[in-house]
């Protein structure tokens, strides 16, 4: 049976030997395991093995791209990969230059989290689902758990060659509350490169989310309309990533003359103290890596500064095109699919103003905590609250029924009139794009306040 | 490939009391367009063999796509066996499928050359039209081959093609971006695309003024894909018979009461003959057939797997589904019943009110409960039975339940939404609306 290492070695020189502008490839093998629960009893649990390729190449500035399971054959697949590019390519190709690497990296922890006994790592999630169920007034209960553990190898036609594994672990978790009429639930969710005591002593964070699924019940619905909000760090995170993030990925803006206008460097989106990043170079997180899917050196890149436009995420392609300067944000969830843009760990900046002088001020408004989810339109927004609590005269007030908040993403940036000064990253999340989901990011936040926010509500 | 499904099933013999496998394969070949070009061609191959076993009244499951490595199937499957959930049913043994038609040997003859061409067709016609659209397509054909075989003799297998074509325009204009798409796909080769084309167009003729509407309550119609973006996840998680077995299905105890208008159908149907969500038999190798879900406002069935049919005390409905892990109750093509309104009477009745075509996250709130909040994304202002413009920065506010409970009228002219869900325009007589 052949493995990647033989196969990479083998088309280090091929690789150069195709008429094309530029060949890559890229050659996975990994192993993960799983485990759900559904309510009290374990739902499911399994070992999982993948190994794979694909071939990409440009020739003319188009693209063929092709993705295997087998490793038999891949000269033809080569031959295959150049044939596409030939006939979509029409025009020429711009890739950004970038340096030849020839190295070895591993992110994340060094222990690969599949090999934990199956075991040991049931009985922390039994013991997190036994204190679920001492809630009282509780339904059901959702746990799922996985890892993984992947060697990757990079390699084109200009002579890199990369080896990078890196390891990952997720833990979500729901507690699900009915009194007969109605359902209401609060959610958890982390991650961690790899490394499993992340998911360990959780006993207080469990025990208040199923207090809170309960407390839900009495809760009642905010009345619709605009308030000032106030977001917590995890859900400021996923506003970040959502209605700012996705319009700084390049691959919408390269092509299109109006975004290229709307999206121009120098241009004011928000007051002097929001400072917005992004970047893999940015250690120890789950979007941290050394080198994109395209071999850029990772960086660390940021997209707003005091206020103002000063960068974006980019590709080869996309940062050659705009004469801007590759930021290794290439990437792919795996070989199944080609590199595009997207995020890494992003985030607000830390500010200066406390909590308590966030909400101080505020006479009615919307304190929003936590989250379900979220989606942007690039020039539209929505994200869902796990949590929310009203703000009245300075003060936390009732809790009501999780919020949707929904706006436009211009004017919300400038109307980020707050900044905390408490910083902190969330691990839990996947992002999707393209069919590719869910790709291991993090985003954060200090607490922000927002002026005028629309909260969905009767 | 058999061979190796009957070595693993041999192998397994003697560590496991039950066992089965199954096995996908598959080649997908898309033509991807950006910004008004062809950008790329592709071709992807794919594969999975999936092992579950029963051992000592566990059930154990491994994955891999290495058909070389059987040992670490049977290990793994093995080792998970000994945590893994309680075995309280048994596998299928052999049966005659009805043939369910999913393949058709012409879409794998579709030449490239025919697939660039039909999306240079489509960004040309979107182009001509509204010359400052931006426009993503994707053509693509695959092939798709199912393998399923167990220790109680059962030993199945399909073939099915599949062609889908899809288009997204955008047009921005400063800061204002307008969103416009439409898809069709079969398991024939989709070779006109007027249909998706008159869609587009009709979405830009709409949108070409804006309009604004108050906060407040007003009659919403809406579309097959309004309808997609806000009522069809809530609806499928009630009927999941694992939800139901949990007791957090608000339909649970439901069943045979009149929950809803008794205008709304609602199905889901394997069995038509070409379309993609179509098969002979489920992921476990149970047959397929058509499942009642609601009939004229009353919740009828619910849909189950094996396991959860079995602690339900219920057959599998044939609808253990698979994306990877083990099977579970999945929906296959969901039909909602048309009505005998027309869209043009539906819009006739209404002085002051919404066309919602798209919501924005309306998905992501308490799903389960029903409730739905979401941005207009795509959607239209009525204003005395006429479509005047598209609204923006307006949020939509409803309960599932409680709109389907009270429905003025059902459109006459069901659609396909993807390739999952045919549904026709629903017409909801008050919903909360909050705008800027």
């Amino acid at each position: 049976m052949p493995n990647i290492e033989d196969i990479a070695k083998e088309l280090a020189s091929k690789l150069k030997e195709h008429k094309a502008d530029y060949i890559e490839a890229h050659l996975e093998d990994s192993v993960s395991s799983y485990i759900t629960y559904r309510g009290k009893v374990l739902e499911s649990i399994g070992k999982s093995a993948s190994v794979g390729g694909n071939i990409r190449a440009l020739v003319n500035g188009g693209w063929g791209f092709v993705s295997f399971n087998s490793l038999e054959n891949i000269d033809e697949r080569i031959e295959l990969a150049v044939q596409e590019a030939r006939i979509a390519g029409k025009g020429s190709s711009h890739l950004a230059k970038i340096p030849v690497v020839v190295d070895t990296a591993s992110i994340g922890s060094k222990q690969n989290p599949v090999n934990i006994p199956l075991a040991h790592k049931k009985e922390l999630l039994d013991s997190y689902n036994a204190l679920i169920w001492k809630t009282p007034r509780l339904k059901t209960s959702n746990i799922g758990y996985g890892d993984a553990y992947k060697t990757s190898i990079f390699l084109n036609s200009e002579g890199s060659f990369i080896r990078q594994e890196r390891s990952d672990v997720t833990l979500g978790m729901a507690a699900i509350a009915s009194d007969g009429n109605q359902v209401q639930q609060a959610n958890m969710s982390l991650g961690s490169p790899g490394d499993f005591t992340a998911m360990e002593n959780l006993e207080g964070a469990v025990r208040e989310m199923a207090a809170k699924a309960v407390g839900l019940l009495a809760a009642p619905q905010a009345k619709g309309g605009e308030y000032t909000v106030v977001l917590d760090p995890v859900l400021a995170g996923v506003f970040v990533h959502e209605a700012f993030g996705h319009l700084s990925e390049a691959d919408f803006v390269y092509e299109n003359d109006s975004m290229r206008e709307l999206m121009v460097l120098g241009k004011k989106f928000g007051r002097p103290e929001l400072n917005i990043i992004d970047g893999a170079a940015v250690p120890d997180l789950r979007g941290s890596f050394n080198y994109d899917d395209e071999g850029t050196p990772a960086t660390k890149t940021h997209l707003i500064k005091e206020g103002v436009l000063v960068g974006r995420l980019h590709s080869r392609e996309t940062a050659e095109k705009m004469g801007e300067k590759p930021t290794g944000n290439a990437r792919a969830v795996n070989y199944r699919h080609p590199p595009i843009v997207r995020m890494t760990n992003t985030y607000i900046e830390q500010g200066e103003t406390t909590f308590d002088e966030m909400i101080s001020s505020i006479k009615e408004g919307v304190y929003a905590r936590n989250w379900y989810g979220g989606t942007t339109s690039m020039e539209m927004f929505t994200f869902s609250a796990g949590e929310a609590f009203m703000i009245r005269d300075g003060k936390i007030a009732e809790l009501v029924r999780p919020v949707v908040l929904t706006g436009n993403v211009f004017e919300t940036l400038q109307n980020i009139d707050a900044i905390g000064d408490d910083l902190a990253m969330n691990q839990g999340g996947g992002c999707g794009k393209s069919g590719q989901s869910p790709l291991p990011v993090s985003n954060g936040s200090p607490h922000i306040r927002i002026l005028k926010c629309l909260v969905g509500g009767k | 490939m058999l061979n190796i499904i009957q070595q693993i099933l041999d192998k397994t013999a003697a560590l496991a009391q039950s066992a089965e496998v199954f096995m996908f394969t598959s080649e997908e070949t898309p033509v991807v367009f950006e910004a008004n070009r062809l950008k790329s061609l592709q071709s992807k191959e794919s594969r999975s063999i999936s092992l579950r076993v029963f051992k000592n009244g566990r059930i154990g499951f491994a994955s891999s796509n290495k058909p070389e490595d059987i040992d670490f199937l049977v290990k793994s499957a093995i080792e998970t066996a000994e945590f893994g959930a309680k075995a309280n049913f048994q596998l299928p043994s052999q049966t005659n499928f009805s043939v369910v038609e999913v393949y058709d040997s012409n879409t794998e003859k579709v030449s490239l050359d025919e697939m660039v061409n039909l999306g240079n067709g489509m960004v040309s016609a979107l182009t001509e039209y509204t010359p400052d659209i931006l426009c993503e397509a994707s053509i693509s054909r695959n092939t798709l081959s199912i393998d399923i075989a167990n220790s109680s003799g059962l030993e199945a297998a399909y073939k099915k093609s599949g062609f889908a074509v899809s288009v997204e325009g955008t047009v921005i204009h400063g800061s204002d971006m307008l969103f416009v798409g439409e898809g069709e796909s079969s398991c024939h080769p989709v070779l006109d695309t007027t249909r998706v084309l008159d869609s587009v167009r009709l979405q830009l003729d709409r949108a070409r003024n804006q309009a604004k509407i108050n906060s407040g309550k007003f009659p919403v119609i809406f579309t097959p894909d309004g309808l997609a973006s806000a009522f069809i996840s809530p609806l499928m998680a009630a009927f999941n018979g694992k939800v139901v077995l949990e007791g957090a299905s608000p339909m649970g105890n439901k069943l045979g009461q009149q929950v809803f208008d008794s205008k709304f159908s609602l199905y889901d149907e394997p069995t038509i003959a070409f379309q993609p969500g179509s098969r002979p038999f489920d992921d476990e190798g149970v047959a397929s057939e058509k499942l009642d879900l609601v009939e004229h406002g009353i919740p009828k069935n619910f849909y189950y797997d094996l396991k959860t049919g079995a602690l339900a005390g219920k057959k599998s409905t044939g609808h253990g589904g698979r994306a990877g892990g083990l099977p579970s109750p999945s929906p296959t093509t969901i039909i909602i019943k048309e009505g005998n309104t027309s869209v043009e009477e539906m819009l006739s009745d209404i002085k002051e009110g919404l066309y919602i075509e798209a919501l924005m996250g309306a998905t992501q709130g308490n799903v389960l409960g029903g409730d739905f909040s979401g941005n207009v994304l795509l959607g239209y202002k009525i204003e005395h039975g006429k479509i005047t413009g598209r609204v923006k920065d307006t949020m939509v506010f409803g309960n599932v339940y409680q709109l389907l409970k009270d429905i003025e009228a059902i459109g006459n002219d069901a659609k396909w939404v993807g390739a999952r869900l045919m549904a026709p325009a629903i017409y909801c007589p008050s919903i909360s609306v909050a705008s800027k």
